[in-house]
């Protein structure tokens, strides 16, 4: 989305009249509502933006435009500790959930989070309890293999998913691996009966360990949805951080702004690509700054 | 605060009772929370201006009436151009005259190509169709086993040269524009009278694979290439819909994980910014969940239009 202005100019172009119009005003809003920051906190950073400009008595561009990134920044939040919990404690493995909505990219996650962990010398155990998609326990023991890291599955179809992430779970023990991933099946979360199933794998996995990460996958063309999405899915399985994928694209991914506002989960990764090495810590100055472009 | 359209719309209604007629301030009200219902549902901004400029043309110029107070006249006005907008030219599916018919699915990753290239042969073998599935991504790692998987519980036959990505198969072999080309020859070969080519996911902005699949549709004409967005997509509908109308191009939209609550402004987007028509909504993650598209529906999904429409009749 290069061309959001109305004028053709861009914001920081308008941000830099040294009159600070109404129509610069409507044009920071476009370019909040265009990132899919929503219409909340979009309305109230122009607020705030507003105010401020009113009490300092800005005039220079300059100042504007940094005081936007930072009340953006601000609201992201650089603060927030971002860190994956992936080593082992009291004696087993950390043990990792990955969920979310259908396609938005869980099971390559936890391919690219495998890549990265081996890279680290860490012992993985996949565990794939999407035993309901077509080829979805395939899907993860390709990127098992491509990243070194064994797959626990069933080859039986629809075999019980919180079975499959138990056995996981108990491999990894056996194993004395570092962390145990597991996959899920995506499932909207206005589906009650999926939901509840999905409880239902991290009780049973709790029987042996605690589960440490519950990382919710979050796709950056969501709309307003994504809200809605992160808290039904943090209410059945308190998620702990959120993966950001598909940033690659044009997408902004600006819900993840009222995400960790509403419920205090911070974004911990984004995913760039397609590719094992596609996957990347979030940076808060980073993210406002693609934002804002 | 009022959170929903419904209660705003009663506040504003409330404001605008008992006046005879349809003054611009009215007009101006009610639309400032028709935005943001819009922008809530996300309907693109550049479509939210466009659509609410012409509402507010519209309004202006419309005789009063007698039943609705001004605020009601103007949602009603609304939910008619929804409608008009979202069932504008709705068609079936174009069948060659010569078979087979060749369907070509696009989309970004994880749209839904690979389900609905299932749903779709198997609504079609219903209607006594005998289609046959293309495995045209090579790509995704195991893409192809999932249609394959798709294709037998829908039986119907899946032509997959190449396995694509697997655990076998580290490296993608074979060329998808080949596979289509060759899918389309068997299918004539077989007498299977509908080819519905699978491909794979790809970015608006992935000028190579945005290349590929033009590759593919030069190499097998497709009667239609049908565009799989996402319900849940926010702003990004438009740059996708171009780049795909323009890298592509594509003849109809089919709107995937519309079982779920997302309220699907990008109907109204895609639409709006492509002109193409919405012909299918993909209802779940089972293959027979598959419908034709119903405009008026979605006009009330978009805007919450059920709790709206009760306040009407309550007014
Ligand atoms: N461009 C891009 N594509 C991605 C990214 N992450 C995943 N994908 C693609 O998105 C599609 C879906 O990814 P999956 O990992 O299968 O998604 P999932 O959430 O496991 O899907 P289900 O299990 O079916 O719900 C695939 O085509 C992936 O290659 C990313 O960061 N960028
Ligand atoms: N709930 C729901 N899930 C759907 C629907 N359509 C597809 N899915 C699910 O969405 C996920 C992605 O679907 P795919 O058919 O693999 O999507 P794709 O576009 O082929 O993905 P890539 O090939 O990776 O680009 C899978 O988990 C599907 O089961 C739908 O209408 N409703
Ligand atoms: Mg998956
Ligand atoms: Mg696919």
């Amino acid at each position: 989305a290069k061309s959001n202005s109305i004028f053709g100019k861009g914001l920081l172009a308008l941000l830099s009249t040294d009159n600070i119009t109404d129509d610069v005003w409507d044009e920071v809003e476009e370019t909040l509502l265009l990132a899919d920051l929503g219409t909340e906190p979009t309305m109230e950073l122009v607020d705030n933006l507003r105010e401020r400009v009113t009490v300092e008595g800005s005039r220079d561009p300059q100042q504007v435009k940094a005081m936007l990134h930072e009340e953006l920044v601000k609201m992201v939040d650089p603060t927030m500790d971002r860190r994956l919990d992936a080593s082992r404690k009291d004696g087993r493995p950390a043990v990792m959930m990955v969920v979310g909505v259908n396609g938005v990219g869980k099971t390559t996650t936890v391919g690219k989070i495998g890549r990265v962990l081996v890279a680290e010398d860490r012992h993985v155990v996949f565990g794939a309890a999407d035993t309901f998609r077509a080829a979805a326990a395939e899907q993860l023991a390709t990127w098992g293999a491509r990243v070194g890291v064994d797959t626990v599955r069933s080859f039986e179809d629809g075999a019980d998913p919180a079975s499959v992430a138990f056995e996981a779970v108990k491999t990894g023990i056996e194993q004395e691996a570092d962390v145990v991933i597991v996959d899920t099946a995506g499932r909207l979360q206005n589906k009650a009966n999926l939901m509840d199933e999905l409880g239902k794998i991290k009780r049973v996995i709790e029987k042996q360990a605690a589960v440490d990460e519950v990382l919710l996958v979050l796709d950056a063309t969501t709309g307003q949805n994504g809200l809605a999405q992160a808290k039904v899915f943090a209410e059945v399985v308190n998620i702990t951080g959120i993966a950001l994928t598909k940033l690659d694209g044009t997408a902004k991914g600006g819900i993840v702004v009222a995400i960790q506002r509403e419920l205090g989960v911070p974004v911990k990764l984004v995913g760039l690509g397609e590719g094992p090495d596609d996957l990347a810590p979030f940076n808060a100055e980073g993210f406002v700054e693609a934002l804002l472009d | 605060m009022f959170n929903s359209l419904s209660d705003r719309l009663a506040a504003t209604f409330k404001n605008l009772k008992g006046k005879g007629r349809l003054s611009e301030a009215d007009i101006d009200a009610t639309a400032r929370e028709i935005r943001r219902a819009l922008l809530d549902a996300d309907v693109a901004v550049p479509v939210v201006r466009e659509f609410i400029s012409h509402i507010k043309e519209r309004a202006l110029g419309e005789e009063v009436s007698q039943a609705l107070n001004p605020g009601q006249q103007v949602v009603k006005i609304v939910n008619e151009e929804l409608v008009a907008i979202l069932g504008g030219e709705t068609r079936r599916l174009n069948l060659a005259k010569n078979p087979p018919t060749v369907i070509m699915l696009v989309g970004l990753q994880g749209a839904g190509k690979t389900t609905l290239a299932g749903k779709l042969s198997k609504h079609l073998k219903e209607q006594g169709h005998t289609p046959m599935l293309v495995a045209a991504d090579l790509q995704r790692p195991n893409a192809v086993k999932q249609l394959q998987v798709n294709g037998e519980r829908a039986g119907v036959p899946v032509y997959a040269p190449h396995p694509g990505v697997s655990s076998e198969f580290e490296d993608a072999t074979g060329d998808p524009v080949q596979v289509a080309r060759d899918g389309v020859a068997e299918a004539k070969a077989k007498y299977n009278d509908i080819v519905i080519v699978d491909t794979a996911g790809r970015l608006g902005m992935d000028a190579e694979l945005m290349q590929q699949a033009a590759n593919i549709r030069a190499a097998v004409q497709p009667d239609e290439v049908l565009f799989v967005l996402d319900a849940m997509i926010g702003q990004d509908a438009v740059a996708t819909a171009q780049a795909f109308n323009e890298g592509v191009g594509f003849t109809g939209v089919v709107l995937s994980k519309l079982d779920g609550d997302a309220r699907g402004g990008a109907a109204l987007s895609v639409r709006s910014v492509t002109g193409k028509p919405v012909m299918f909504a993909s209802t779940g993650e089972n293959l027979s969940d598959f419908e034709v598209f119903h405009p008026d529906r979605m006009a009330s999904r978009i805007l919450d239009m059920g709790d709206v429409m009760s306040l009407i009749e309550q007014a």
